[in-house]
């Protein structure tokens, strides 16, 4: 049996006037379903703007980029720092002896970093870091000088007193000079400027802009040689990436000495890895999501249940005038889901009204960009819609089940 | 035959004790009679009417309508059949209290399928009929005891049922406009309907052509007159 248009429409009729006049019930049972619209679409929202923020934060680091170091960028426990924390220091020999034998690196660079006050006449900078590298330092971080030039390799092997200052290095000791050509104070040593790198703004809250370049080797001289060097290598080829890391690894492990089924003494590190870690905690805020909105649906769903049960019971007698006059169990079943439908559709519209108000106050609040999207939105009302079916299924049923005879006679 | 009931049973069980509300009915009913069924408080008259109106199936025995076996169709035939051919009036008029005269009358023609614009027509028409032209937009609460009566009419006869069944349709009503109500059953019996009406009053079965008297469950007397 198709269920006419009349009856459609009569159903519709039905279910508008049933919610007009029990308004703020109506709205109370859709309070459930509304949080849980909410939940849904602001928390994936968030999350997808915090992927987006933080996938282009990261970006910075290099995707392709390769990393040398002491010790694991995380270390997840006691037990792990207990077990890392007596490893060698990777000196410049180790530096050295990549930069010679790799042969899928591109580029090889070592990093040692310090930090220090920094002075131009009677103005200071206190807490800059100091970075010691090599010139393979601007393709590894895909950063050119805006002005001057870079140090060179004779000046390295001359260990000279020369440097590239920072974008806010310049901006901040420098207001009125051009830079190039003055001299620095490194701590207690004098630096000849010799350009001043672009800007490159900040990796979450850390400006990668309050810094000065030297050339590694005047680092060890003028700041010890006691600190570990990251080595950081490019691969000739992305697509090669991991190949660079199994030879990086092996280059390492010759240099150590290391023997068959000894573990690694240092870490090769990638972006990758920290992308890694976020998603990791991004999974706590799915099961959140999960949690709480599956609560808020199913404790949306039974309010609606609830509700409609009562209806069906208050019209009870109506049922029974309808069927006596012709309706069958069909379109008594439409009429009342029909009208649990629309007690969810309220909820869900204003769910999402809700929902993008929010998204936009987090957005202007924190550096997140919070878009409620098209398909985030359709979850939510795909999601609730099924609900208030799912629901609205057992009292429609019950209303279309009652016997004419009995609800004609119910008071 | 319009209507034949063979030994018609009809029991209630209530915990371990049955009523028998119909105990074997035999009943012949042609097209166009005008029946009044009476008898004391509990014989068994709404229960007989219920099944007349397919509002019931019987527990045993055959009902035949139109010479179409009643009494084994699902609830959704029995739907069809009461929408076609059979017209309510019940002692407690059973309008949609929030709905106006018109949709009231309406009803019917919804669950059929007519379309919107023809289903006003044929409603103002019904109600026009009896007598209510200028009180389509009251609810039933705007409306006397008589005047719902009367949307209750023009509601079971908007679809031109063959047959219309009144359980005590002038229950609740007094004399005069009782018989206001009465008038309108004598025209539609002009007009070739069957008409079934359950009363308590002599007077009101004096309308009719023939009146059945249950006693128990049973048909104590069936006189023409
Ligand atoms: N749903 C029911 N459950 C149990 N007993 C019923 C039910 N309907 C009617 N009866 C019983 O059936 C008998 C006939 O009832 P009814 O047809 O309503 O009588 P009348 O309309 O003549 O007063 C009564 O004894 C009544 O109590
Ligand atoms: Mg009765």
């Amino acid at each position: 049996m198709i269920i006419s248009l009349s009856e459609l429409s009569e159903g519709f009729r039905i279910a508008l006037h049933a919610l007009k006049t029990n308004r703020l019930r109506t709205i109370l049972t859709t309070l459930g379903i509304l949080i849980g619209v909410v939940v849904i679409t602001v928390i994936i929202s968030v999350i997808q703007g915090m992927n987006t923020y933080v996938s282009g934060e990261l970006s910075a680091i290099g995707t392709d980029n390769v990393f040398v170091t002491q010790y694991p960028w995380m270390i997840n426990s006691w037990e792990e720092w207990l077990r890392v924390r007596g490893r060698p220091k990777i000196d410049s020999k180790h530096f050295e002896f990549i930069q010679e034998y790799a042969t899928l690196a591109e580029v090889v660079a070592p990093e040692v970093a310090t930090r220090r006050t920094v002075k131009y006449r009677n103005e200071d900078l206190t807490r800059v870091i100091i970075y010691g590298t090599t010139p393979g330092y601007m393709v590894l971080s895909d950063a050119m000088p805006e002005f001057g030039r870079f140090f060179n390799d004779s000046e390295m092997q001359h260990r000279r007193n020369v440097c590239v200052i920072g974008w806010e290095i310049a901006d901040k000791l420098y207001k009125d000079v051009d830079p190039i050509g003055k001299r620095i104070k490194i701590g207690s040593q004098s630096f000849f400027i010799l350009g001043v790198m672009e800007e490159r703004g900040q990796l979450f809250d850390f400006s990668m802009d309050n810094n000065v370049l030297i050339p590694y080797t005047v680092f060890q001289k003028a700041f010890g040689k006691h600190r570990s060097l990251e080595i950081q290598a490019k691969a000739v080829n992305p697509e090669l990436v991991e190949e660079l890391k199994d030879e990086l690894e092996e280059l390492m492990r010759r240099t150590r000495g290391l023997k068959v089924g000894q573990e690694n003494d240092f870490n090769i590190n990638q972006q990758s890895q920290l992308m890694d870690v976020y998603n990791n905690l991004t999974k706590v805020l799915w099961i959140v999501l999960i949690g709480i909105g599956s609560i808020a649906l199913l404790v949306g769903g039974i309010g609606i249940m609830n509700i409609m049960l009562v209806s069906v019971t208050e019209r009870t007698r109506e049922i029974g005038i309808r069927k006596a006059l012709g309706a069958k169990r069909k379109v008594i079943l439409l009429q009342f889901l029909v009208e649990s439908m629309f007690i969810s559709s309220i909820g869900v519209i204003l769910g999402l009204l809700i929902s993008i108000g929010l998204a936009t106050a987090i957005k202007q609040a924190s550096p997140i960009p919070v878009d409620i999207s098209g398909w985030v939105a359709l979850l939510g009302v795909g999601f609730t819609v099924t609900i208030g079916l799912f629901f609205g299924l057992y009292p429609a049923s019950k209303a279309s089940k009652l016997d004419p005879i009995e609800a004609l006679r119910y008071e | 035959m319009m209507i034949e009931l063979k030994n018609i049973v009809k029991e209630y069980h209530l915990g371990l004790e049955t009523v028998h509300a119909l105990a074997g009915i035999d009943l012949n009913l042609d097209k166009n009679e005008y029946v009044a069924i009476m008898g004391p408080s509990g014989s068994g008259k709404s229960t007989l009417m219920n099944l007349l109106g397919c509002l019931d199936t019987p527990s045993e025995g055959e009902y035949h309508l139109n010479s179409q076996n009643v009494s084994e169709m699902s609830d959704d035939e029995l739907a069809e059949i009461r929408n076609r051919e059979i017209g309510f009036v019940f002692q407690n008029f059973n309008l949609l209290p929030r709905a106006s005269s018109l949709h009231n009358v309406e009803l019917p023609l919804i669950y059929n399928g007519t379309p919107a614009s023809k289903r006003k027509e044929l409603a103002e028409e019904a109600l026009t009929k009896v007598g209510l032209s200028d009180r389509m937009h009251h609810r039933p609460n705007e409306l006397s005891g008589g005047q719902r009566q009367r949307v209750a009419v023009a509601r079971a006869l908007v679809n031109n049922p063959a047959i219309i069944l009144a359980d005590e349709p002038t229950g609740n009503l007094d004399t005069r406009t009782g018989d206001e109500i009465m008038d309108l059953f004598e025209d539609l019996h002009d007009n070739g309907n069957t008409i079934i009406i359950v009363t308590h009053e002599e007077y009101i079965a004096e309308h009719s052509d023939r009146i059945i008297r249950l006693r128990d469950g049973r048909v104590e007397r069936d006189e023409a007159r």
